[in-house]
């Protein structure tokens, strides 16, 4: 009994340590000049597409063009450049694609404000219905003729 | 009033059923090149066949030519190649390649076995000018106006299809531009 639970335990940590293996990411050997350089132009990074493998960030990514992506951004968190101008220097060159947060413009209206436009809709169709549920329901009122049908057959009883 | 209410799922379908049909026809791989309409990037670096020569965007500007990024590792570039030594052939505008993170004395016997459709080479060892170039791959090419201006950009391998059907309409076109810009 001991035995076999120790068997799947090994094997959980075996797929754990597996699974650890396959998200691993590149490791660089950038040195950073301090660390909250690092954990800026880390997170920086982490906002950046890989141009090339196209659902990744360019931290995880290992292709040529995401290591230099990823090493231009260090570089230049290094140089005390803004956010802004890092995210510049990218979309000059890559587009608006590097983005993973796409920028709010006429291209991307409809993905922005799209779901609230749903929401708003959504919200009218149940309203509107909700209100001629609310109509449908109303009492009936007993005419005399059946009122006293049912006199009589609740005095038969 | 209560009949249109009906058609309702119909038009929602209609409208979603149009998107996810021109889904199919989407290339996700194809991005905007953030480049067109802009200047060739500044550069400054070695001729492929002899580092001696620094070849500088300065030297390109004039004309239009092609800017045809490539690489010995590419294997597209090895399928794109006999097409660029076919249009070299026909002198149509002059195909300058950029030699994109590859190690010299490969690329150079390259050419020498399999023809050198470039008019000249640009040695971009560290992929600096492919990074200003907004690259991703190779091959890619990019098609500059006479004032150095980047008009097109194509990423992928050209062939027949895509030089007669888009490459070579815009060069018919820019090269017009260029003829009326010197006249006037």
């Amino acid at each position: 009994m001991k035995s076999r639970l120790f068997a799947i335990l090994a094997g959980i940590a075996l797929v754990l340590g597996v699974s650890q293996l396959a998200n691993a990411t590149p490791v660089d050997t950038y040195q950073f000049k301090n660390e909250a350089n690092q954990k800026h132009a880390m997170e920086l990074a982490r906002t950046l597409r890989c141009p090339q493998c196209q659902n990744q960030d360019i931290v995880d990514s290992n292709s040529p063009v995401a290591r230099d992506l990823r090493m231009e951004v260090y570089q230049m968190v290094d140089a005390g450049k803004s956010d802004d101008e890092i995210v510049q220097f990218m979309t000059s060159r890559y587009g608006d694609f590097v983005l993973y947060k796409p920028r709010l413009d006429s291209k991307t209206y409809i993905l922005w404000l799209g779901p609230i436009a749903l929401l708003l809709l959504g919200g009218l169709i149940a309203f509107i219905f909700i209100r001629k549920q609310r109509g449908a329901v109303a009492v009936e009122e007993i005419s005399d003729e059946d009122q006293q049908k049912l006199a009589e057959l609740l005095k038969n009883r | 009033m209560k009949k249109l209410v009906l058609f309702i799922p119909l038009v929602l379908f209609l409208v979603l059923g149009y998107f996810l049909y021109a889904g199919l026809y989407l290339h996700p791989k194809e991005l905007d090149s953030a480049l067109e309409g802009r200047p060739v990037p500044d550069f400054n670096l070695e001729k492929l066949e002899d580092p001696n020569v620094k070849i500088t965007n300065h030297d390109l500007k004039g004309q239009v030519y092609i800017m045809n990024v490539w690489a010995t590792w590419c294997p597209s570039c090895k399928y794109e190649h006999p097409y660029l030594l076919k249009l070299a052939r026909q002198n149509i505008v002059p195909i300058y390649g950029i030699n994109y993170r590859d190690e010299r004395e490969a690329a150079v016997k390259e050419l020498k076995f399999k023809g050198d459709p470039y008019a000249m080479n640009i040695y971009d060892k560290d992929g600096r000018l492919g990074l200003d170039l907004g690259v991703y791959g190779a091959p890619e090419s990019f098609v500059v106006d006479h004032n150095g201006i980047i008009r097109y950009r194509y990423a992928g391998p050209i062939d027949m299809r895509t030089w007669n059907e888009t490459i070579f309409p815009i060069i018919q076109k820019l090269k017009q531009e260029a003829v009326a810009g010197k006249t006037s």
